[in-house]
């Protein structure tokens, strides 16, 4: 029996959005991480630390119900990207468990705080960097044989993988840098106000040294873009108009504009790289509806998701609602 | 060096897989006590309630953080290391392991945070809703993480097709021949586990003679409750291995020990079993009692592990002595609730100083318990990863090889070696400072903000240095 509705496209649409929501929420707190290190004193670092204390972990869910929601809807991606990318997952797995105790405990600890700063810091970097380089592995595609991933264990490591890794680690460190422009003030976002013309400038570089590689590394990537006139060529000057807002608005020193810019390019960013693949989603060998599971077992999930996304949203909204505003020194939330 | 990928990766699950066990269910248990201890508090309105629930509540809180971080590992596991048993199986797996994790979310989005830190921000009827409603949310998750490991044990309602399984029935594949078994000793097993944790952390404060009257209040509830667990849970058990009997016959003869299916089988109380020589050594045993436990007739048939060839047989050693640790805690269970029942008279078992530095003991019990009661039901079902249907070396992962496994496992060790420890660490720096004084309420009251878990804990990290 055909069944009625595509749940395939539905399915794909809620994992999308929730990589994209992961992305975006949990991008500025891994930025705080990547920044700590170089933060002007261990006050800052407090006040860093607070802005994003209220609200991290419910962003670390959406990575897990991505991973379940994966291998429930789209079992030949989980089954391929994970086995692909073993080492790197652990890396991320590890830089993940190090970043969120850290979070419980620095604010409980005084001598041993010193140790607590450096495993948010690497855990986040680790974190980061990791994430890019999943994205730059997944550009490059994967080797695959009769169903089943079949390269080496270092196969994701590659030149173009390290730049989109460390892409991500600037990216991320932007949305931490202008997140702290909204949340902070005096000495601690006068700092933010210039490491984020930096990042920015990196990001810039970065990117576009990913946005001109990434036709060459794949020829279906090539055709997509170079094939002829498409309206894809728009996504590039959107987000070129996206960095030019974000530059003038750190310019003239706006408090909110910066990071909502940085949000629109990190989105139009996601949206290239989507365009690029789809409908594929183990490239180079398959597509959304090859790599889909039983139309019944899309079904089953959706009924419970479908529930409790909404609850979820609206918490989340709720809770950056009750800690909005600047976070001011000596003010915790510990 | 060759390494096997297939050996590495069981080490490294059941590396993963215990380590992150040993907190949901200590959190299962300890749920619903504090979904009582807020009742009571609503209910009589007497502050001592309020004061033991915040104390808990903080305990709570460390424990539940670790599950969460030690949870997002397993929820990859899957897939990194066992990616083709993940596809065979990922019709009917996939959607209940999303469910267990859905289940968390949402509780986690909606009422943990208002369990945590909305004391003084919701009614108190809301606050002990969301404790009620946390405390479900558990019994929830650990339904649907059952339902998954009961369908590979005894598997149902699905169909094979093209080499996957594809669902021919959700009830049948979820509520499938183990899993109401399953299910309740686990409960069972939850429940003891926070009763036994309480009643020694309690019975520890009494020895320190600190807020004696409020932690007796706790040693006492806590001693009822084993009271009617602990019995339970022996009865509960002997259905699940009669259950195990009908399925898995090969499981119980290496919970048994036995090798040749005959009739009349002893119960061995010691045994050396060689693998090798497919024998036992320095047999000590019941005549005729396995028999008559496991088919209720002294002359009852019990099968024998040579009933299937060598290389169907699980690793009967490891097998056979953790059934015998879970049995041998059980049973201890049973009579400490008894001599707890005895101690009543004059309140004794708030005094008497044996009986207290025993629960203090026994509070590392049911850990104990639950992990050699998951060896007996995940080693004894060896080979098998869908019992009858599916080996572990078909599911491991193809490309994964011996370094890259070793790597991942070792690395797995040391992380989790380093927040364990910090994490246990902390949690006796809780227990130490103790339940709030009631100036220390007030002053929380005025500074608590966040949602995150650990941070509902109020301990500072080091000693505070003496004064
Ligand atoms: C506090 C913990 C605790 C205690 C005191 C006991 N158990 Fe248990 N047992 C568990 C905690 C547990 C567990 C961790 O929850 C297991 C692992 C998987 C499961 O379903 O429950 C288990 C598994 C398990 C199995 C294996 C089921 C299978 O085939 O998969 C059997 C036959 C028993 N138990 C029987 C008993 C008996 C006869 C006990 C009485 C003395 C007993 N258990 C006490
Ligand atoms: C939570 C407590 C659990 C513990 C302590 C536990 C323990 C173990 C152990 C010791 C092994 C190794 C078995 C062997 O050496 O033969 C194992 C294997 C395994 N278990 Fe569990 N297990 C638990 C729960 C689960 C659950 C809930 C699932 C599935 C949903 C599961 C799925 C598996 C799989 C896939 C393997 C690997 C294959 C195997 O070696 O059997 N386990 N587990
Ligand atoms: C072996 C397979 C298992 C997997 C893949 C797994 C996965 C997870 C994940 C991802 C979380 C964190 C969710 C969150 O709070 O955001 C979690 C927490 C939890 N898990 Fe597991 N789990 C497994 C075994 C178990 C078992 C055997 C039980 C109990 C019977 C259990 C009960 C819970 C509970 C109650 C929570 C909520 C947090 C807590 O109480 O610590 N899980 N699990």
């Amino acid at each position: 029996m055909e069944p009625v509705f595509d749940l395939t496209i539905i399915w794909a649409m809620i994992i999308a959005f929730g990589v994209i929501m992961y992305v975006m929420m949990d991008g500025f707190v891994l930025g705080q991480g990547i920044l700590f290190m170089f933060a002007p004193n261990d006050e800052s670092r407090d006040v860093m630390m607070n802005s994003v204390a209220p609200v991290w972990d419910g962003n670390g869910t959406w990575l897990i119900l991505g991973g379940a929601g994966l291998l429930a809807a789209f079992p030949r991606v989980y089954t391929i990207l994970l086995p692909a990318l073993y080492i790197g997952v652990f890396l991320m797995l590890a830089g993940f468990i190090f970043r969120g105790v850290a979070f419980e405990f620095r604010f409980k600890a005084k001598r041993s705080r010193y140790l607590w700063n450096w495993a948010f810091s690497i855990g986040s970097i680790v974190v980061a960097f990791a994430q890019g380089a999943v994205v730059g592995s997944y550009i490059q595609g994967f080797h695959v044989v009769d169903g089943v991933y079949a390269g080496g264990a270092f196969d994701w490591l590659t030149p173009f993988s390290v730049l989109t890794g460390l892409g991500i680690v600037a990216g991320y460190g932007l949305l931490g840098s202008t997140w702290l422009i909204l949340k902070s003030q005096g000495e601690l976002q006068a700092w933010a106000y210039k490491v984020s013309l930096v990042l920015l400038m990196a990001v810039l570089v970065v990117f576009g040294l990913i946005g001109v590689w990434t036709p060459f590394v794949d020829d279906f990537v090539y055709q997509r873009w170079f094939g002829g006139v498409t309206p894809l060529w728009l996504l590039p000057v959107i987000t070129l108009g996206f960095a030019w807002w974000l530059f003038n608005a750190v310019r003239k020193q706006q408090d909110g504009k910066p990071f909502v810019a940085t949000l629109g390019l990190f989105v139009m960013t996601y949206f290239g790289l989507l365009a690029s693949k789809f409908p594929y989603v183990v490239p180079p060998t398959y597509t959304l509806w090859d790599a889909a599971s039983a139309h019944e077992s899309q079904l089953f999930l959706l009924l419970g998701l479908l529930f409790v996304i909404p609850f979820v949203l609206m918490y989340t909204a709720w809770t950056y609602w009750v800690f909005r505003g600047k976070v001011k020194k000596g003010e915790g939330y510990h | 060096m060759e390494f096997d990928p297939v050996l590495i990766s069981r080490l490294q699950f059941a590396f993963v897989v215990s380590f992150h066990a040993i907190f949901p269910v200590f959190t299962i248990g300890l749920a619903s006590f504090i979904a009582v201890l807020e009742g009571l508090s609503l209910k009589t309105g007497n502050p001592a309630w309020e004061r033991l629930s915040r104390f808990w509540i903080q305990v709570f809180a460390v424990v539940f953080g670790m599950g969460v971080v030690s949870g997002i590992v397993m929820a990859f596991q899957f897939g990194t290391n066992w990616s083709n048993f993940s596809m065979v199986t990922s019709n009917f797996l996939g959607p209940i392991l999303s469910y267990e994790v859905i289940t968390a979310f949402f509780l986690e989005a909606a009422f943990l945070g208002v369990l945590l830190f909305g004391r003084d921000r919701v009614p108190q009827g809301i606050h002990f809703m969301s404790a009620v409603m946390v405390a479900v949310g558990t019994f929830i998750s650990a339904f649907w993480i059952l339902s998954a490991n009961s369908w590979m044990q005894t598997p149902a309602g699905v169909e094979m097709n093209e080499g996957l399984y594809y669902v021919k029935s959700w009830s049948e594949a979820i509520f499938n021949a183990s899993l109401q078994y399953r299910f309740l000793h686990m409960i069972l097993a939850s429940f003891l586990t926070g009763a036994f944790v309480v009643s020694g952390v309690s019975a520890w404060f009494l020895l320190r003679k600190k807020d004696t009257a409020l932690h007796k209040k706790t040693l006492s509830m806590s001693l009822w409750l084993i009271l009617f667990a602990a019995p339970a849970q022996v009865v509960v058990g002997d259905f699940h291995g009669l259950n195990t009997l009908e399925h898995q016959p090969t499981k119980v003869a290496a919970m048994e020990g036995n090798w040749e299916r005959s009739k009349g089988v002893p119960l061995l109380l010691f045994a050396i079993p060689d693998q090798k020589n497919q024998t036992n050594h320095f047999e000590i045993g019941i005549p005729k009692l396995a028999s008559l436990i496991l088919t209720h007739d002294m002359d009852g048939e019990v099968p024998g592990l040579k009933d299937v060839p060598v290389d169907e047989q699980p690793p009967v050693a490891i097998v056979f002595w953790s059934f015998r640790i879970m049995v041998g805690i059980g049973v201890l269970m049973v009579l400490f609730a008894i001599a707890g029942l005895v101690l009543r008279r004059n309140s004794a078992f708030a005094t008497s100083k044996p009986f207290l530095h025993g629960l203090r003991w026994m509070s590392l019990s049911p850990f104990i318990a639950v992990l050699a009661g998951w060896f007996v039901t995940e080693i004894g079902r060896s080979p098998w990863l869908v019992y009858g249907q599916m080996t572990q070396a078909q599911g491991v992962t193809p490309s994964l090889t011996g370094g890259m496994a070793l790597f991942t496992l070792i690395g797995y060790v040391i992380v989790y070696g380093i927040i364990f420890t910090a994490g246990v660490y902390y949690l006796m720096r809780v227990l130490y400072t103790g339940a709030p004084s009631n100036e220390a309420v007030e002053r929380e009251q005025l500074n608590r903000k966040a949602k995150r878990p650990m941070s509902a804990a109020e301990a500072s990290w080091e000693i505070e240095e003496a004064k």
